[in-house]
């Protein structure tokens, strides 16, 4: 796809806190409409390098563009406009317990234009059907949800301004594996529909082999960035105990076997 | 492109051009209105100039089209009919859950609103007694052993609600008897009796003030405090964890706060009387020129051997009423972030309110006994 612009670049990130240093060097680029994922140890740096992509952490050095435009050294009013064109989901789902489901979907809209009730109501159902939830959770709080419902009201607020983007960390992490599938398939609809391009956290390797299309591997402070075959060929020492390891096996041996046939 | 839309009302004609993203629903929405106001019998939707449609406008626009197709108006597309329409045909194809997509609760008569209030307030109460019944068990249990009384947290509750409340509740104490001898002796000095202003004083201070404004502060500082601690723990499954190791959550976590609250109110309450009367003291001698020494001799006079016991006796009871209070609403949070903002705050209007109601019980009650 080289010839197709990217949506994200990420050049040469360092991030350091204090004399730790976490990300000395990571560069990759995100293009449009693919499901790309992020893998890598505890501590290795996920969230930091999540935060820095959405503009909420400034990095020591390097740069992050979105959709052509430098966020690292942009100021609030123009970072707030960037950040209208992606949607985040958080681990936990981050719905606002105060706030019913309804009100959790539109509260992004509802404070950034004006538009009538009758509109807003129009929108909830639409975001509800997007990512396949009843209509009847609109009236729920998010304690009355179930674990998977959460993160698809979280995906359908991160919706809410018809973003190009999608960032979600840790969508699957607590779902049952039947929640989990359901979930992937609803990524991958998604990205099929309105040509999404989202970037995950993940540790579900599961997720990994179906949904993702690249994988960026953070390791020894960089990041090994390749197709979920390459990466798992790799022979750094940590990625093949990570993809060869007693949880991994099934999804290389799924890999060898599709190659096989 | 930016984009456009208009409404032609004679040639009954929406144009709309340029790319919509979801930042121009409303200039979409606006056009949309005006059409519904008032439906020609056809309309003719014009994309030829259009771009790219985001899903949310989108789907506003095909909401409209519906309702129009239901009030008999034609409706012709020029031009491609945007590409989302497919895939929310689709959306709309999936599910039969058509259900009401209305927000909040839906509306009652008041006898429901009256029923369901009833209902409501004798859950509270149940859940007041089940407490309270809950804690007397587990203090009956708890004295058996000093390990299970957990001295170490009692002390450090203690430490946290008593020492460290100490100079506000000295400072406070000590202004408000100042106030209340500074006013009490203009009104005595007409009479000549401004010498009994330090019975005022006194007797005020020992039997009420003191004990009263320590109650009142210590339920701002610490009935809030036990409510949002308890409360958090609660929206942390901290107390469900406790009880899964088999702990009893009302012997580790209430009982040593309204244990260390009931030690540490009359030991706060001296610190008042001390001030308070140091207070009155100043006042006298600034105001009265009355020295030190008598001041002590009127104190002693004015006094009886009870004064002190019957502000005192109250501050332990005070400090109960003020732990139970806490740490009750705090147990009680669930669910949301708003709801331990909303049960912090009844802990302390309640706590303040059950205080001065036993103020008041007690001041009949030592009327009668002659204490």
């Amino acid at each position: 796809m080289p010839s197709v612009q990217p949506v994200i670049t990420v050049r040469d990130i360092v991030s350091r806190f204090g004399t730790q240093v976490v990300h000395d060097g990571v560069s990759f680029d995100v293009f449009p409409g693919e499901v790309f994922g992020i893998v890598g140890g505890s501590g290795s740096g996920k969230s930091v390098l999540l935060k820095t992509m959405l503009g909420l952490l400034r990095p020591t050095a390097g740069s992050v563009e979105i959709e052509g435009r430098e966020i690292t050294r942009m100021d609030e009013r123009e970072l707030r406009q960037v950040k209208h064109r992606y949607g985040v989901t958080f681990q936990h789902g981050a719905l606002f317990t105060s706030l019913t489901v309804a009100e959790n979907v539109t509260l992004p809209v509802a404070e950034a234009m004006e538009l009538d009730e009758d509109s807003l109501a129009r929108l909830v159902e639409l975001r509800l059907r997007m990512v396949g939830l009843p209509l009847d959770a609109a009236a729920k709080y998010p304690a009355q949800l179930s674990g998977g419902m959460i993160k698809r009201v979280a995906v359908a607020r991160a919706m809410s301004l018809d973003p190009a983007l999608l960032f979600l960390d840790e969508p699957t992490a607590g779902l049952d594996p039947i929640a989990a599938t359901a979930f992937d398939d609803l990524v991958l609809y998604l990205r099929k529909t309105l040509h999404l391009t989202v970037v995950m956290v993940t540790h579900d390797l599961d997720t990994l082999s179906r949904t993702c299309d690249r994988v960026a591997v953070l390791v020894d402070r960089r990041a090994i960035v390749d197709t979920l075959e390459g990466v798992v060929a790799s022979d750094h020492p940590w990625v093949r105990q990570y993809f060869h390891g007693a949880r991994g096996r099934h999804v290389t041996a799924k890999q060898e076997d599709e190659r096989g046939a | 492109m930016d984009f456009v839309a208009e409404f032609d009302e004679a040639g009954s004609r929406l144009r709309l051009a340029g790319d919509c993203r979801m930042a121009d629903a409303p200039a979409l929405q606006r056009e949309l209105k005006r059409v519904l106001t008032m439906p020609p019998s056809t309309l003719t939707v014009d994309a030829s100039t259009a771009g790219e449609f985001a899903i949310g406008p989108i789907w506003l626009l095909r909401e409209a089209v519906e309702a129009l197709g239901a009030r008999g108006t034609v409706v012709r597309f020029v031009g491609q009919r945007p590409e989302h329409f497919a895939y929310l045909d689709e959306l709309v194809a999936h599910d039969g859950l058509g259900l009401s997509t209305h927000a909040g609760e839906p509306e009652t008569g008041w006898l429901v609103a009256f029923g369901r209030h009833i209902a409501e307030r004798a859950q509270a109460w149940y859940s007041a007694l089940t407490f309270g019944g809950r804690v007397l068990s587990t203090t009956t249990t708890a004295w058996t052993s000093l390990k299970r009384l957990r001295v170490a947290s009692v002390v450090r509750h203690v430490h946290e609600t008593g020492v460290q409340a100490i100079p506000v509740v000295a400072v406070i104490a000590f202004l408000i008897s100042v106030i209340a001898g500074y006013i009490g002796a203009q009104q005595l000095r007409p009479y000549g009796a401004e010498i009994y202003t330090v019975d005022l004083v006194a007797l005020g201070v020992l039997r009420e003030l003191g004990v009263l404004l320590t109650a009142i502060m210590v339920a701002g500082r610490t009935g809030s405090a036990y409510a949002a601690e308890l409360g958090v723990m609660k929206l942390n499954d901290e107390v469900d964890a406790l009880e899964s190791m088999g702990l009893n959550p009302y012997e580790l976590l209430v009982l040593p706060r309204v244990l260390g609250l009931v030690i540490a109110m009359p030991l706060l309450t001296v610190v008042a009387d001390a001030m308070g009367l140091a207070g009155g003291a100043l006042l006298t001698g600034y105001l009265l020129d009355l020295p030190w020494p008598q001041f002590v001799m009127r104190l002693d006079a004015a006094i009886a051997d009870t004064t002190f016991w019957a502000g005192m006796v109250k501050a332990p009871i005070f400090g109960l009423l003020i732990g139970l209070t806490g740490t009750l609403r705090g147990l009680q949070v669930r669910e949301s972030s708003r709801e331990l903002g909303r049960l912090t705050t009844v802990a302390v209007v309640q706590s303040i309110f059950l205080v001065i109601f036993a103020d008041a019980l007690f001041a009949i009650f030592f009327l009668e006994i002659d204490f």
